[in-house]
């Protein structure tokens, strides 16, 4: 294996892992403000928003996150709707994660013990309150690691923005080896450690975030 | 299920929901509105634009290009059961040199995007196009590695005394797994190899980047004729959103099916399967 094409091309890769981490931050975040407001309609006490939480789900998880790219990306601006290259792609991998991040959380708000939300009710908070201040808090621990594993998912799936022409690492791959086919595999690892280094990165977040927050059983 | 947290609603909570109904319905109708309008205003709904899709030969390009995307997914879905299987028992292995390889082989094709990895698998290929090879071993390595560490999960699922039962009885370690915990642990697993199967099928969109023939190899070469792009996106979401609910009821079908007699209590089940997902 030969990894001598660094020489020439740590520079471009160094970029490409900063606009990946971009994507996956400014993305990381629609998803999570996006995926609390949808699990919170699909648990919602009013049928309409039960039907539209389901239904933005079943939408976007079941729609390839290409085909949204592509919808974000070309359609908007024909649209007449433009946010900007960055931030047009950045929506696409957001909104799609957001209806993984909403199940994970889901699955959390089914998890908290029925007993907190009827004291809650007991003491005479609405619903807003009690998702507020007693069910949300205590799902969110819960959840740490499913909603990992989502961030995980979406980390690795920033790299789809490479297709539509975003310079990020998985983009610069394309390029090495086309101009080094001798180290082909030596380029591949390269680009393949430093998703596992964010992967890793997340994990570890993660696991400190879980013991952090562990839900004291009495 | 969401029923508890909430009260039954009283009469003013009742009157107080269907206002909020309202706006959402309301609201809703305004986003698809402005959609609408936005569709509307910069001429989005022009006939020219949808009109390739009833032209009976640019039909029968996408039925084409549905077909490959089928065959991919079903030949990843097949060869990935076969790695998930082999790796998933070689985890669980009470050989190191098994355990260690099958780890490791899991960890990095889990970790590492499908993107760089098809990409890679092309390069091998010497950039061929209209090639599904790339695309399907990516997808069989990716999704094989995925469905191993729920095969390991189902097999961990399974109680113990059912193994030991099988021990006292006189069985041999292979005919333990063989009879008494791979049976068990497939029904237990079944809702997440079903899910995984939808994954691998949405994967398939994957092909547009390595020019592999398929739905979205379809659509790029529309679009290239008829410059519209938003168009052939929203008909192949269409088209995949179709596929994926079909998949999910033939998924739901066969777990009816395997599950009849279950032997394994529902909540351990769902527990198990909660843990495994991490």
């Amino acid at each position: 294996m030969d990894f001598s094409f660094l020489q020439d091309s740590y520079e471009l890769l160094l970029k490409g892992f900063w606009v990946t981490l971009r994507v996956f931050l400014a993305s990381g975040l629609i998803a999570l403000v996006v995926g609390t407001l949808v699990a919170v309609a699909r648990v919602s006490p009013v049928p309409a928003m039960r039907v539209v939480g389901t239904a933005y789900v079943t939408l976007f998880r079941n729609t390839p996150l290409l085909l949204l790219l592509f919808i974000t990306y070309y359609g908007l601006p024909a649209m007449g709707i433009d946010f900007g290259f960055f931030w047009n792609v950045s929506l696409a991998a957001g909104l799609y994660t957001a209806a993984f991040v909403c199940e994970a959380l889901r699955s959390g708000i089914n998890g908290v013990p029925l007993g907190q939300a009827e004291a809650a009710r007991a003491v005479g908070m609405p619903f807003t309150m009690t998702m507020t201040q007693v069910i949300l808090p205590q799902a969110f621990r819960l959840v740490v690691p499913p909603i990992a594993s989502v961030f995980i998912a979406l980390a690795k799936n920033t790299s789809l923005v490479a297709a539509l022409g975003l310079a990020d690492v998985a983009f610069r791959l394309q390029g090495l080896l086309r101009d080094y086919p001798n180290s082909r595999t030596a380029a591949f690892l390269t680009i393949a450690a430093m998703y596992i280094v964010i992967v890793a990165a997340i994990s570890l977040v993660a696991s400190w975030a879980e013991r952090r927050w562990k839900v004291e059983s009495r | 299920m969401s029923a508890v947290l909430f009260d039954v609603p009283g009469p003013r909570a009742r009157r107080r929901h269907r206002i909020l109904s309202i706006l959402t319905i309301v609201g809703v109708i305004a986003v698809l509105g402005l959609i609408g309008w936005r569709f509307a205003s910069t001429g989005q709904f022009a006939y020219e634009l949808w009109e390739v899709f009833l032209t009976p030969a640019y039909v029968e390009f996408i039925a084409e290009g549905l077909f490959y995307t089928i065959l991919a997914a079903v030949m990843a879905i097949a060869g990935a059961l076969v790695v998930g299987m082999a790796f998933g028992v070689g985890k669980l292995s009470d050989h190191a040199w098994i355990r260690w390889p099958s780890w490791l082989f899991v960890e990095f094709f889990r970790a590492v995007p499908l993107y760089i990895l098809i990409t890679y698998l092309w390069a091998l290929y010497k950039f061929q196009i209209e090639l599904l090879a790339p695309l399907v071993i990516g997808l069989i390595l990716y999704n094989g590695s995925v469905l191993a560490e729920t095969v390991r999960a189902g097999i961990n699922a399974v109680p113990k005394g059912q193994v030991e039962a099988a021990y006292a009885l006189g069985m041999r370690k292979g005919a333990v797994m063989r009879i008494v915990q791979l049976p068990q642990a497939i029904k237990i697993m079944t809702p997440s190899i079903i899910s995984q199967c939808i994954v691998a099928l949405k994967d398939t969109s994957l092909g547009y980047i390595i020019v592999a023939p398929g739905l979205t190899y379809a659509g790029r070469q529309i679009w290239r004729e008829f410059e519209n792009h938003l168009q052939v996106a929203l008909v192949l979401g269409v088209i995949y959103i179709l596929l994926n609910s079909l998949l999910e009821l033939l998924g739901r079908f066969a777990q009816r099916r395997l599950t009849e007699s279950r032997s394994v209590p529902n909540d351990v089940v769902t527990d198990q399967l909660a843990l495994a997902r991490r």
